[in-house]
């Protein structure tokens, strides 16, 4: 305790205090907000996206997904949905689940269904916009 | 030491199903639900995706099955769910304002949350019916 600087004279309580654990207490409220805004402008145009495609053939749609504007909103969508729905079934299997292995596993399962679903319709859009 | 009585029945602390059903209530749970909903509905969003990009087969396939009773329903449902579920988030970011948490202002925000999905979901549905021309 002899090389003590003064920055250490504060306890790490009164360092911690405010940030919550790892200062990263608020991430999830922050970023559940932070991709609920950006799933309001993104979910509009997907829907008119979407009634532009009805009743047109695989090649059609294939074209239209597969073009630069459309196929970046289509990403942009994919990743805001994917996280802020990860972010909502986390907090219900919190509310519902007590079991602590089984709140492990189902916290687990959350994150690899968002992302394989994720990644899953990216590789659609990537693919058509490529014409792989 | 004297014997054991029976333990009393203790009032336990009340829970939901005390309390009368209130629409606010009720719109809580259904944003719940219809998130719950929308996250598995993704499974569909991914198959269209990859069926579009699989080819006319493939497509054909995903095209039947949404074409069916059971698919129209459930494209129906994900309509409501996610003009609902969009409509009650943009209610609770008003809410993180710190506006709109008064007594007539959250009834009034439930109900125009719940007449507003209904709404648009029937609007986007007749416009869409009329887009691929017809109910069929």
């Amino acid at each position: 305790m002899s090389e003590a600087s003064p920055k250490h004279i504060r306890t790490p309580l009164s360092r911690v205090r405010g940030f919550g654990a790892a200062h990263s207490g608020t991430s999830h409220f922050w970023r559940q907000r932070l991709t609920a805004v950006a799933n309001i402008p993104l979910t509009i145009a997907v829907v008119v996206i979407i009634v532009m495609l009805l009743g047109r053939n695989q090649a059609a749609v294939a074209q239209i997904l597969g073009s630069p504007l459309v196929a970046i909103i289509m990403l942009l969508f994919i990743a805001s949905i994917t996280t802020h729905m990860r972010i909502g079934m986390q907090v219900i299997i919190e509310d519902y689940v007590h079991d602590e292995t089984g709140k492990f596993v189902l916290i687990m399962a959350n994150t690899f269904f968002c992302i394989a679903v994720g990644l899953a319709s990216a590789y659609g859009i990537l693919k058509l916009s490529f014409g792989v | 030491m004297a014997e054991t009585k029976a333990p009393t029945a203790r009032p336990l602390s009340p829970h939901l199903q005390i309390y009368r059903l209130t629409l606010t209530m009720m719109m809580s749970i259904v944003h719940r639900i219809t998130g719950f909903s929308l996250y598995v509905g993704t499974l569909f969003l991914a198959w269209w995706l990859l069926a579009a990009a699989s080819g006319p087969p493939g497509y054909a396939k995903f095209e039947w099955f949404a074409g069916s009773i059971i698919g129209r329903l459930i494209l129906f449902g994900y309509t409501w769910a996610l003009i609902h579920h969009m409509l009650g988030g943009i209610r609770h970011l008003i809410w993180d304002t710190g506006r709109g948490l008064g007594p007539s202002e959250r009834e009034w925000l439930a109900a125009a949350n719940l007449i507003g999905s209904i709404a648009i979901t029937a609007l986007l549905w007749l416009f869409g019916l009329l887009a691929m021309g017809g109910p069929r």
